[in-house]
């Protein structure tokens, strides 16, 4: 268990240095999924196997979905496939393969190692008990942000060609 | 969990924002520097969950949530100004929306 997550813990601090260190936006973004699933092992070591699920299901699906949304919208333009062709060599995408693999290895070590549920362990059962008893104001001011993030968003990014130089 | 002290966990939550930090002050590319500021959201997250788990508790985890929540309107409207300020100026460099005044 502890193995576990120290390898983890160790794998995340080094995709993010990796994140730093990168010239290229998509090289960043592939080292940064692999910094959240690292992140979720570690959760999921730690025994908060809920926030394990939200991390990979939000931040490594939706947040980074949203990044590489708008790095290819920036990179329209003539000549834009060679620059994919070169975007995916293999040497790019090894780096974050071997990260992920190294994780996968730890994550099947967890579940063969079978004691899965810490005695601290925090089930999703609490979790929603919580968030919709005493936390049910913070819940609706969550929703309110994200109405207004939705405007907001759609405000400020729509092409209504006024202005632009 | 028992095993793992919480000191560590903490000291990666820690080591985890502090890169974030560095990312932001370091890189001038608008994309990166939001990179990193959910390098530093996910890290406070993290620190959340740590204690909340500690304890026994499930306000960690609902704090971790609520962090999402914010990490994901932020993100929105960070986006939808870097695509602004590309289109406008043809560059996410930072130090190129300098010269905004009021």
């Amino acid at each position: 268990m502890t193995e576990a997550f120290y390898i983890a813990a160790l794998i995340a601090l080094g995709a993010t240095v990796m994140v730093i260190t990168r010239l290229n936006v998509v090289h960043a973004l592939l080292y940064l999924v692999v910094s959240l699933l690292a992140v979720a092992v570690v959760f999921y070591t730690l025994g908060a196997a809920f926030a394990a699920a939200l991390e990979v299901i939000v931040y490594a699906g939706a947040i980074m979905v949203l990044f590489v949304f708008v790095v290819m919208m920036l990179n329209m333009g003539p000549g834009h496939v060679n620059q994919e062709r070169r975007w995916l060599s293999p040497a790019v995408w090894s780096g974050p393969m071997m990260l992920a693999a190294v994780l996968l290895g730890d994550m099947v070590y967890l579940l063969a190692g079978g004691n899965i549920h810490a005695e601290r362990a925090v089930a999703a059962e609490g979790v929603g008990v919580a968030l919709y008893g005493p936390y049910l104001l913070a819940v609706e001011l969550a929703s309110m942000l994200l109405l207004g993030a939705l405007v907001g968003a759609y405000h400020v990014g729509r092409d209504d060609g006024a202005g632009e130089e | 969990m028992a095993a793992v002290p919480m000191a560590y966990a903490f000291l990666f939550a820690a080591a985890l924002f502090a890169l974030g930090l560095v990312g932001v002050l370091v890189r001038r590319n608008l994309i990166f520097m939001l990179m990193n500021i959910e390098v530093m959201l996910n890290a406070a997250a993290v620190a959340f969950v740590v204690a909340g788990v500690r304890w026994g508790q499930a306000d960690g985890q609902v704090m971790f949530i609520l962090v999402l929540t914010m990490a994901a309107a932020e993100v929105a409207v960070g986006l939808a100004l870097v695509l602004k300020v590309h289109r406008r100026r043809h560059s996410v460099d930072a130090d190129g929306i300098s010269g905004m005044r009021g």
